[in-house]
């Protein structure tokens, strides 16, 4: 299992487009921290600008507001949205790909058992979710703490500031990018499913993101009648929940409290949907896959 | 007597509507390079799979190294080696580094001295470093064969291994296919449309049509030496086929094509039909006695069109 692992890390690793998604990451979060070092105070003006009303921010609060943690979880809001398309174009390759190569059938022919290496498969999509999210950490998280410094953290929902002490924040962050990792492993194991019926990878490269982009929409519907009879089931409305971890509980006084989450249980409820998902997607494409007729 | 390492027993594929093979059952002897022939869609793929497990079959049994196949998948394909249809290999990566990852899936562990040795013996070697995307057709097609055999399997099977390779690369395929059974005692299933091809390397056949068998055997065996079909050139060979028609030579008429005419008779006959045309006055360019499995073939069926088989 380990020498097949390592041969699917390794086809994976030697493909030039294997390095496009590392490549758009450190695009996005370079020019973003270029801008946000020569023009941050504008950018946080706009954003402190619809809360304003309700709270009075004096410049020493803005000025301690623009650090790195702060840096990175505005990253991660732009980030997490789109990386879904970046982890399919591994997953979404990694059956349909080998088939349109003509690989699949030599493969085949090797004494490896089917489940075997679409476990292996799955798992190598797994690794590269990661590395692209440790590569997002290192750029995010800790290129932005040495760039901005560190200072505590305050975040704007709605109607609430959430602010956490400097020292509360770095296993928010450890937490939310394992979160993280679950959720796009979840978008990674429907792209390996479709991929199981697909001759060549653009399809369910194509069909994931098309299915993750209206689930979120529909994840995001204002409409009462969908919120207790749809949104809970759909995997789009868990990915978010990332961001639980930085809602704080709070005291009598209203001070945010160390260390606490303002609602675990609905995080691990999440995260339970997410990996069920995760299991009914890898289940059925093992299944369909052991069964399938190799004519390519 | 010869062990056999292959045995199938009423093998049946159905897709959907289709019956791709229909109760077919043949075996193959250890040591042997056994022809499977047919023409293009006659189910010579589909049983090819079959017997790598990539389709599973509607119904039959397979045999190899005496173990059933769908028991003892891995323990059978630790000993088997093939290329399908094209040696579709990874383009980005070398030669080398294919041979590597596919030994590695055979389950086997080889020193890169011993994997340089196999595509030496390919003849390969001086491009092993290089990405498989700037290989030609017949350089693919023998680092397709170094993979096959780069575990050391005791059969290989190959579908049809000259498929777009010129002259030359088909006799540089054909004379690995001999090396390999003769000097390194590998048995061969080789599948192939060309009949003029199995002719020259393979020990016994099986022709198959429509997923049938038509006939099985060893090639010494199934030719009639003394049958033959004779190729006429003639400077007007409407104007000949005519006269042929017309004479007592319409019996051995066979077939008139566009570039010649065939006669089918027995070899003792030949000096009195050459006798026989220049009487006819029918102007001779040429008269080139054949002797192939296509002949054989043309025989067998009765057919009007060599690569054609009927039952």
């Amino acid at each position: 299992m380990l020498t097949l692992l390592r041969i699917e890390l390794f086809k994976i690793f030697k493909r030039p487009r294997t390095y496009i998604a590392f490549g758009a990451i450190a695009a996005v979060v370079l020019l973003f921290q270029i801008g946000m070092k020569f023009d941050g105070k504008t950018y946080l003006d706009l954003m402190l600008n619809n809360v304003s009303d309700s709270f009075e921010v004096s410049d020493e609060f803005k000025s301690k507001l623009l650090n790195g943690y702060f840096i990175c979880f505005a990253i991660l809001n732009i980030l997490l949205i789109q990386m879904p398309l970046l982890v399919a174009l591994i997953a979404g390759d990694a059956i349909a790909g080998e088939a349109n190569m003509g690989t699949l059938r030599l493969s085949m022919t090797k004494p490896v058992s089917r489940t075997q290496y679409m476990l292996v498969k799955f798992m190598a999509s797994i690794i590269y979710t990661l590395l692209l999210l440790i590569w997002l950490a290192i750029l995010a998280l800790f290129g932005s703490m040495i760039i901005f410094g560190t200072n505590s953290l305050v975040i704007f929902r709605s109607e609430v500031i959430e602010q956490m002490n400097s020292y509360d924040v770095l296993w928010r962050y450890v937490a939310a990018f394992g979160y993280a990792a679950v959720a796009l492993t979840t978008v990674s194991a429907l792209a390996f499913l479709l991929s199981v019926f697909a001759e060549n990878s653009i399809g369910p490269i194509i069909a994931t993101m098309s299915i993750v982009i209206v689930l979120t929409i529909l994840s995001e519907f204002n409409i009462p009648i969908y919120d207790k009879t749809v949104k809970p089931y759909l995997f789009t409305t868990h990915m978010v929940a990332w961001k639980g971890f930085f809602y704080v509980q709070a005291d009598a006084d209203n001070r945010t409290i160390d260390g606490t989450i303002q609602n675990l249980p609905a995080i691990f409820r999440s995260l339970g949907i997410l990996v069920a998902y995760i299991v009914a997607f890898v289940g059925s494409a093992v299944w369909i896959f052991k069964r399938k007729d190799i004519l390519t | 007597m010869m062990s056999e390492i292959i045995k199938v027993k009423h093998l049946t594929k159905e897709f959907k509507d289709v019956r791709a093979v229909n109760d077919l059952s043949f075996s193959v002897a250890a040591g042997q390079v056994y022809g499977f022939l047919g023409q293009n869609g006659a189910g010579k793929s589909t049983t090819i799979r079959m017997l790598l497990t990539l389709i599973k079959p509607s119904s039959g049994d397979i045999e190899i190294f005496g173990l059933n196949l769908q028991k003892h998948r891995k323990e059978i394909l630790r000993q088997v080696g093939a290329i399908i249809e094209r040696p579709d290999l990874y383009k980005y990566l070398t030669a080398l580094e294919n041979l590597r990852i596919f030994a590695a899936m055979s389950g086997v562990k080889v020193s890169e001295k011993e994997l340089m040795e196999q595509l030496a013996m390919v003849g390969l070697a001086e491009r092993a470093h290089s990405k498989v995307k700037t290989y030609s057709q017949g350089m693919k097609q023998r680092l397709g064969i170094a993979t096959a055999l780069v575990h050391e399997p005791k059969l290989i099977i190959l579908d049809e291994p000259t498929n777009g390779l010129d002259p030359q690369g088909i006799a540089d395929i054909r004379n690995l296919i001999l090396h390999l059974s003769k000097k390194m005692n590998k048995t061969l299933l080789i599948s192939s449309h060309l009949l003029s091809e199995m002719e020259l390397i393979a020990d016994s056949m099986i022709i198959i049509d429509r997923g049938k068998k038509v006939v099985e055997g060893k090639v010494n065996e199934l030719f009639d030496p003394a049958e033959t079909v004779v190729e006429l050139k003639t400077t007007d060979d409407t104007a000949a086929y005519e006269k042929l028609q017309q004479s007592g030579l319409r019996k051995i008429v066979k077939e008139k094509r566009n570039d010649c005419i065939l006669l089918k008779l027995h070899r003792n006959e030949i000096p009195a039909v050459v006798v026989q045309l220049v009487q006819m006055k029918v102007d001779v360019i040429s008269f080139h006695s054949r002797h192939s499995l296509e002949d054989y073939f043309l025989s067998l069926t009765g057919n009007t069109h060599a690569y054609v088989i009927k039952n």
